[in-house]
């Protein structure tokens, strides 16, 4: 271990209340009991499929695409994952071809 | 202790995904931390803890002499700051409960959050038990993963490139089951053009902020002609 134990401690704790920070936000603005602004309700309908949006974004930020290989993998990988959970809407089957597919494009292909 | 059971029982095939996902991550994650010279006890403490993937990703690089704290808040901060706005979707849900609001709400990560808010809740299990049992199980794919990965980090090390394919590909399915119904389809498009137009000016390392803020823009501004075309998926 590169430091102590008690300093790696504070470290993960430092982490684990920063992140439980992030997440407790709005239940601190909108405590229980509290009617939730009419505004607030329609963002937290519509937000979810906006962020799953921005999450598919997100897994795939650092893809090359200027350079090789060309985000080429990913282009792969990803379509399979859509045309296989469109044809068959099997979770597991869909993220676990998809994933051994792109595990092997990118050790052996790329 | 009953209605638990069958929570856990109903709940069970919709976290598959996650913990295929969750494991795969997990292991990743716990290689990881175990190449920097901490044993899967650690990952297992961390994975309980902390419990914020990317975080963890990043968090393993704080582990080194001469670390400063403001930069470990900040650094997390900045990975986890999407969350923030997560809670937003389920204020009335995690409201109703009782102390375990407080776990539901340390339990939201991206692929819990994404499941509490697009899985509908079978008719015949009490709701609240069904959501706690979706985030409890979430969390123990992800320290079995972190343990797996630091048990196997430090005996056999093996070829782990592209594993994290895991959670884009369930990200995908998600996207993909969401776009199914009509009225999530604007919503969708808004957050996917928002996060490449923001990644483009921002770059991987810091656009995720300006994205959140730049999609409740949009969101507020076409709210007359959105409202019309969703159905509320989350209450």
């Amino acid at each position: 271990m590169p430091l102590d134990a008690k300093t790696s401690f504070l470290i993960i704790l430092a982490m684990a209340l920063t992140t439980f920070a992030t997440r407790v936000i709005p239940f601190l603005l909108f405590p229980k009991g509290k009617e939730v602004p009419k505004t607030v309700q329609y963002l937290g309908t519509v937000l979810t499929p906006a962020v799953i949006g921005m999450l598919v974004v997100y897994c795939l930020k650092s893809t090359e695409v200027i350079s090789y290989p060309y985000g080429i993998p990913e282009l792969i990988a990803v379509t399979a994952v859509v045309v296989l959970h469109v044809w068959k809407r099997n979770n597991l089957l869909s993220i676990g071809c998809g994933t051994i597919l792109y595990m092997i494009i990118i050790q052996a292909v790329f | 202790m009953s209605g638990y059971k069958q929570a856990f029982k109903k709940a069970f095939p919709y976290t598959i995904p996650v913990l295929t996902g969750y494991l795969f991550i997990g292991i990743a994650f716990g290689v990881m931390y175990a190449e920097k010279g901490y044993s899967f006890l650690w990952a297992i403490l961390m994975s309980l803890l902390v419990y914020a993937g990317s975080g963890q990703y990043l968090g393993v690089n704080f582990f080194v002499p001469g670390v400063s704290f403001l930069q470990v808040i900040f650094l997390t901060l900045m990975v986890n700051v999407r969350h923030i706005f997560y809670g937003i979707s389920l204020l009335e849900k995690f409201n109703n409960m009782d102390k375990k609001r407080w776990y539901m709400i340390f339990g939201l990560t991206d692929e819990t959050y994404s499941l509490l808010c697009t899985t509908n809740v079978p008719k015949d299990v009490d709701e609240e038990k069904f959501l706690f049992a979706i985030s409890l199980m979430n969390q123990c794919y992800w320290v079995i993963g972190s343990a797996l990965g630091g048990i196997a980090g430090n005996f056999l090390p093996f070829n782990s490139e592209g594993i994290e394919f895991a959670m884009t590909a369930l990200f995908v399915v998600i996207f993909v089951e969401q776009w199914m119904s009509k009225e999530n389809r604007i919503p969708e498009l808004i957050g996917v053009v928002a996060a490449l137009i923001c990644l483009q000016i921002f770059g991987a390392g810091q656009f995720v902020l300006p994205t959140m803020l730049v999609i409740i823009a949009v969101l507020f501004i076409g709210r007359k002609r959105i409202s019309r075309e969703v159905d509320n998926p989350c209450h």
